[in-house]
């Protein structure tokens, strides 16, 4: 699956296929419990966790309140530190900036440290297309570069592949491996994975991280990892390229703090991730390593549209996952089946904004509004309350398909005619009763072949209430 | 002190498919000591409109419902779903400054879920019913998140002379009911339904509740499908002693 080109609108025939995949629904289950109660215990470790994500989501408002302040803010300490702001508006402009860095060195191989946002401009693509291999050095985005795949969650790329799955993906790549040796757990296919990105880590020229936040007042970028791959793929190569989208500004290092204390916990459940790493451009003269370049690549893709709309709040997202961990629907059907680069929850909001509903109004309809993402937020964003927004532009284009805007229409009718309204559940239910015939379930319903393919339908008990409390009280 | 008078919500789903969960909460509302009443102009709370993105049809819908109900002291739903949207919607679906904004807000504030009634207004700490059974208990989702239903049908079913209550996994994570959600993707909801229906049923518990029908005719579906010997049933049934009719989907 390339995200250069969404496959959003087929949500729910990639949600058929994710859901008849079995190895997919093993990883998911395996990976279910662990993130929630994780995340649970991480929480209630700090007795201020709440008074945390207050404080978080009043910093990010003012933060997006005074954006263009800060903007200017962070690129002139950047640029006094000798580092370069690149403003890229489209992914487009990305790409180029970006292949324009990669050839002014002469770059063969680029390492990269995981970024949501060369996933969002296709990065990956557009410098092997330009003769330039990308490596990825993240565990779980090597193993999906090997099969060929895009990220199925924003934290953990690789949640959907088992461990079956990996130690062939790795036999294919890696074929000097002698074929007894044992590849069945988790820590030899790390091991093995470390060997080859080890030797990596000297060729290449050129390192791209994202950065999990941008700091105003120092002009530093941060990344957070576990593996310890960001730092050696920004500091061994002569440049380091920083790929990062607006919204990540933050004023303070103290406000960075306040992030980081809420990232690692909702996000794998632990109160701060292996590695925090904070960039402050390229080496300096007494330095003994680190870059002789850094340049950060700033994309808006839409992003500044989203200031001034309902959707603005989406932008206090930390992009640590907690959504789709908690979400039943990407429980169900995986990262893959939402069709772009973000999955769950947040994609369902994000997406639309990024790539227009048009494209991508199947993600805010295929929730139940359960609200669990809302209530694991670090940020508390209202996403169901954002999703019914798409909703309602949808409606508002008429992209509501016409069978559901029909209906709407027929019930609404009644619903504001009680007499008529009535005399049609009356007879609605006299018509079902008849159809269970006295076994209290329909096995099938005319119309309703979505609920009785799987589900039996339970039939009314008798006359409607508002006709039995009129034959009780007159 | 005056009885409070309380206008029932009905709710569509209780009204057509299971009149016995609006007769049970009448019953507990008047052990409570309210006076109940039932407004005739009532047929659905606009949810579906709503969350279809329907907002014009929607106020419609609400403008009718607390034209009818505004009057009363308190509204009640058995159900956390259509109580959340009354109690928390309403008041989101007019522009701020229109005079059904504050009639909205009014309104909202005096509306709740059946149980937080009972526990939280009006002081309700045990009921009489009683039930030799094994229960479980599924959290409704706007229930539990917009109106803050966990705590309270616990505590009264605790009160249930003879019930035990044994707690599912994942209690209080979607049934996959959600609405209109269950038809525009029935393999998803189908997925999660067949979850909720295993977790239920590990607990040993013969006898699954919940507070909102909606989840209740998805649930007892699931399972009548799948061939578990397990009866669905309101919460207001147990509590009020009517547990003499079939359970839901059971037949007679």
């Amino acid at each position: 699956m390339s995200h250069a080109h969404p496959t959003t609108p087929a949500f729910k025939s990639n949600a058929h296929d994710a859901l008849a995949n079995a190895n997919l629904q093993t990883a998911l289950r395996n990976a279910r419990g662990h993130f929630v109660d994780k995340r649970t215990a991480a929480a209630a470790r700090v007795d201020t966790f709440e008074q945390i994500r207050d404080a978080g989501r009043e910093m990010k408002n003012h933060t997006l309140a005074h954006l263009d302040l800060y903007l200017e803010e962070y690129e002139a300490r950047v640029t006094a530190a000798g580092g370069h702001v690149h403003w890229a508006e489209t992914a487009e402009d990305a790409r180029r900036i970006v292949l324009e860095i990669c050839r002014s060195v002469d770059a063969k191989t680029v390492n990269k440290g995981k970024t949501m946002i060369s996933e969002e401009c296709g990065i990956n693509d557009h410098l092997a297309a330009n003769g330039i291999t990308p490596v990825e050095t993240d565990l779980g985005e090597y193993i999906i570069q090997l099969r060929h795949e895009a990220p199925s969650h924003i934290i953990a790329p690789a949640v959907h592949v088992t461990v079956p799955e990996i130690e062939a993906a790795f036999r294919k790549a890696h074929s000097h491996l002698p074929p007894d040796r044992d590849l069945s757990d988790n820590a030899t296919l790390q091991m093995e994975a470390r060997r080859i990105l080890r030797e990596k880590y000297f060729q290449a020229e050129v390192g791209i991280t994202g950065a999990n936040m941008l700091i105003a007042e120092t002009g530093q970028s941060v990344i957070v990892t576990n593996e310890g791959n960001g730092d050696l793929s920004q500091s061994l190569p002569r440049v380091h390229i920083v790929m990062a989208s607006l919204e990540k500004l933050v004023p303070t290092l103290d406000d960075a703090s306040t992030v980081l204390r809420l990232l690692a916990r909702s996000a794998t459940g632990q109160d701060m991730s292996v590695y925090t790493t904070f960039s402050s451009g390229p080496r300096r003269t007494q330095d003994p390593d680190g870059p002789e370049e850094y340049h950060v690549v700033l994309l808006d893709n839409g992003r500044s549209n989203m200031v001034g709309t309902e959707f603005q709040e989406m932008l206090r997202c930390i992009r640590c996952g907690a959504c789709m961990n908690h979400c039943p629907v990407y429980q169900a059907v995986g990262g893959h089946a939402y069709g772009w680069v973000y999955p769950g929850p947040m994609g369902a909001v994000l997406t639309p904004s990024l790539i227009g509903v048009e494209e991508g109004g199947q993600l805010p309809n295929a929730s139940t509004f359960c609200g669990r993402c809302e209530s694991v937020c670090p940020m508390k964003i209202p996403l169901p309350k954002m999703m019914r927004h798409w909703r309602e532009r949808e409606f508002e284009k008429r992209l509501t398909p016409s069978a559901a805007r029909y209906g709407i229409a027929l019930w609404a009718f009644f619903a504001r005619r009680p007499a008529l309204y009535r005399f049609g559940t009356r007879l609605g239910m006299k018509a079902l009763r008849r159809m269970a015939g006295g076994r209290g379930r329909l096995a099938s319903l005319p119309l309703g072949g979505g609920w009785t393919g799987q589900r039996d339908f339970p039939a009314p008990q008798g006359k409607t209430f508002m006709d039995q409390w009129k034959e009780k009280r007159g | 002190m005056p009885k409070p008078t309380v206008a029932l919500f009905v709710t569509c789903l209780v009204d057509m498919f299971r009149p016995s969960v609006a007769f049970a909460t009448i019953k507990l509302l008047e052990q409570a000591g309210c006076r109940v009443e039932v407004p005739a102009a009532q047929t659905c709370c606009g949810q579906p409109a709503w969350n279809s993105g329907d907002t014009k049809t929607a106020r419609s819908i609400a403008r009718q419902v607390i034209a009818a109900f505004e009057g009363f002291d308190h509204v009640v739903a058995p159900s956390g779903s259509c109580g959340a949207t009354i109690a928390k919607d309403y008041a989101q679906m007019f522009e701020a400054g229109d005079p059904w904004a504050e009639r909205a807000r009014a309104l909202g504030a005096k509306t709740h879920e059946i149980t937080s009634f009972l526990s939280d207004v009006m002081g309700v700490q045990g009921v009489t019913a009683r039930l030799e059974a094994h229960a479980t208990y599924h959290d409704s989702c706007s229930g539990l998140r917009s109106l803050g239903v966990r705590e309270q049908p616990r505590a009264l079913l605790g009160t249930v002379e003879g019930l035990k209550l044994t707690e599912m996994k994942e209690s209080e994570v979607c049934c996959g009911f959600g609405g209109t959600f269950c038809v525009k993707y029935p393999e998803i909801s189908n997925a999660m339904v067949g979850d909720k229906t295993r977790n239920a049923a590990d607990t040993g518990a013969e006898l699954l509740l919940a507070g909102d029908l909606g989840c209740l005719m998805n649930m007892a579906g699931k399972a009548s499908r799948e061939g578990r010997p397990m009866k669905a049933r309101h919460v207001v049934e147990v509590l009020a002693g009517m547990t003499d009719t079939p359970a839901i989907g059971e037949g007679e």
